[in-house]
């Protein structure tokens, strides 16, 4: 195969990334979307295999290697894919890029070994360092995000005095180190070193952040991701890998701050406040001491639905949880027969992803029209008869209107507590995944319904039976 | 500075602009998706961990290039089914 012929097909894959890319903006095209990036990565792997094997570039053993690679990847990616289950989607997330940072480093680590020898110039070491460097970071932040998530380790910030500071002595070390070996050296040690403090500071750095806020530093660590595998194009003068790279790299970060301004929080404030922290204090932990609530009964709650006019349900992770997404349709469509109008507010960043719950909602073919963003449905609060807050928490929690120094100040929530009356679904009284008290829970209108989601409902859906 | 160079320079600069328009019109609800999808992206580092591990002729360089090579196709594989996934359910609200 000519050069020309792999530079043509390599544009013709970059070409497919981009429209797959448009294609997965809109929700018709998405599904399609994924796949035409699949056929334009499919088409550069095989261009790049048959291009080295017409040039007999290809060790016995390495190609062996190799194959063995990719069957491996290969099982462990599909199994792992089809394996997790729908809640455990953004640590599979998490894992995929990580695993992509990991070997972004690894080329880069080879190629440097390499040159090291030689006296490179500043343009040919500097994409290596880089590539080993952010590769490094995306790797290792990416594994704590992933066994924070998966609960492998405690989901709530973990902090301690000056830890600002001291990951920005780390972020320090790494520039002088990675100046000195692109500038002056090529010292094994030196190199080593750098690889070892990236990792270092990929765990230092999502260490403080909370479990809510993780897709926020996933999406970040994604376009570190692909900013690395841009330099290892760099690296292997490979167009493919420049051009994919560089367009994860920034829709990533566009990407990043889009989903940090659905929170109302800024990009800063989600990585450097280390929110949802065990609140200490006066002003946290105090508020909700010595206060009463009103636990309630099936059968009542199902009396008062029945004879509603309007209801409005807030899906949130507890919903997912449980797997009750069939059952609160049939609850839903149970009260619709009985003539109450019933409607799904939906907050976006509701679960533990954003579309988390329309996707969930989807699987139980709840017609989408009663799926309303919280925009269009926050003003209708003040008319409706009963909530039923099925396993969400932090988005409904009024401390983000009304106390400046609460974590989730500022943060557009559900106005639920305009409703009349309030039924929480809850397990316990244990607060969200943001670690903070709602103070909505004490309120005289609502009710709690203490219990695992879906056999809550499930007596919902008899109590409304009988009423 | 090269010509060869430059070039490079113009892919990845031209890339970014593409990169944030292509996107920038994104619903909240294909956030995660999006994520996902751009995530199997940049396992096109496969191309390059195929390269080093293919012409790899020492220990060293066996070790690196298997190792990239099974994390790059992990991140490619495992990134596109778990796309599909989230995405297939979508389908049910077709109205």
């Amino acid at each position: 195969m000519s050069t020309l012929l792999l530079q043509a097909l390599y544009l013709v894959a970059a070409a497919l990334f981009i429209l797959g890319m448009k294609q997965l903006s809109s929700p018709k095209g998405a599904r399609r979307g994924n796949w035409t990036s699949a056929v334009g990565m499919l088409i550069a792997l095989l261009a790049t295999v048959v291009n080295l094997g017409l040039l007999r570039r290809f060790t016995f053993t390495g190609s062996v290697l190799a194959l063995v690679g990719v069957a491996v990847g290969s099982i462990v990616g599909t199994v792992g894919a089809r394996r997790v289950r729908m809640t455990a989607m953004p640590q599979m997330v998490a894992l995929f890029n990580g695993v992509g940072g990991g070997a972004a480093a690894l080329v880069a680590v080879y190629e440097l070994s390499y040159i090291l020898g030689t006296h490179p110039s500043p343009a040919e070491s500097f994409p290596s360092v880089f590539s080993i460097v952010v590769g490094g970071i995306s790797f290792a932040g990416s594994m704590i995000a992933f066994a924070k998530l998966q609960e492998l380790m405690t989901g709530t910030p973990i902090t301690y005095p000056g830890q600002q500071v001291v990951n920005g002595l780390v972020a320090l070390a790494i520039v002088a180190l990675a100046v000195y070996l692109i500038g002056f050296s090529n010292l094994a040690l030196a190199f080593s070193a750098l690889l070892v403090l990236a990792l270092v500071l990929g765990v230092a750095f999502v260490l403080p952040i909370g479990g809510a806020d993780m897709p926020v530093v996933i999406s970040l660590l994604n376009a570190f991701t692909g900013l690395a595998v841009a330099a290892s194009g760099f690296i292997l003068d490979n167009f493919a890998l420049i051009v994919a790279g560089t367009l994860v790299g920034a829709s990533g970060t566009l990407l990043t701050l889009l989903m940090s301004q659905a929170m109302g929080r800024s990009i800063a404030n989600v990585l450097f406040a280390a929110v949802g922290s065990p609140v200490a204090g006066p002003a946290g932990a105090a508020g909700a001491e010595g206060k009463s609530v009103r636990a309630g009964q099936a059968d009542d709650i199902g009396t008062m639905l029945a004879y509603s006019r309007r209801v409005i349900i807030v899906p949130g992770y507890g919903l997912a949880v449980a797997q009750a997404q069939h059952v609160v349709r049939e609850l839903a469509d149970l009260l619709e027969k009985k003539g109450v109008a019933v409607d799904y507010a939906i907050h976006p960043v509701a679960g533990r992803m954003p579309g988390h719950m329309n996707v969930l909602l989807a699987e139980a073919n709840v017609p989408y029209e009663q799926l309303k963003e919280m925009d269009e449905i926050n003003d209708d609060f003040k008319s409706t008869d009963v909530v039923l807050v099925v396993g969400a928490n932090d988005v409904v929690n009024p401390a983000a209107r009304n106390s400046p120094g609460s974590p989730i100040y500022g943060m557009p929530i559900l106005n639920v507590d305009d409703a009349h009356n309030v039924v929480f679904l809850k397990r316990s009284m244990r607060p969200g995944f943001a670690g903070i008290d709602n103070e909505l829970l004490y309120d005289p209108k609502t009710i709690m319904l203490f219990g695992d989601a879906k056999e809550s409902l499930t007596k919902l859906v008899a109590a409304v039976k009988a009423a | 500075m090269t010509t060869e160079l430059l070039t490079l320079v113009t892919y990845f600069v031209l890339a970014i602009f593409v990169g944030i328009e292509v996107i920038s019109k994104v619903p909240t609800i294909l956030h995660t998706p999006l994520m996902s999808g751009t995530n199997a992206i940049h396992g096109i580092i496969l191309v390059g961990a195929l390269i080093i591990a293919g012409s790899a002729h020492d220990p060293v360089g066996y070790l690196l290039g298997f190792v990239a090579v099974v994390l790059a196709t992990t991140n490619v594989v495992g990134g596109f089914v778990v796309t599909d996934r989230m995405l297939e359910m979508f389908r049910g609200r077709r109205q």
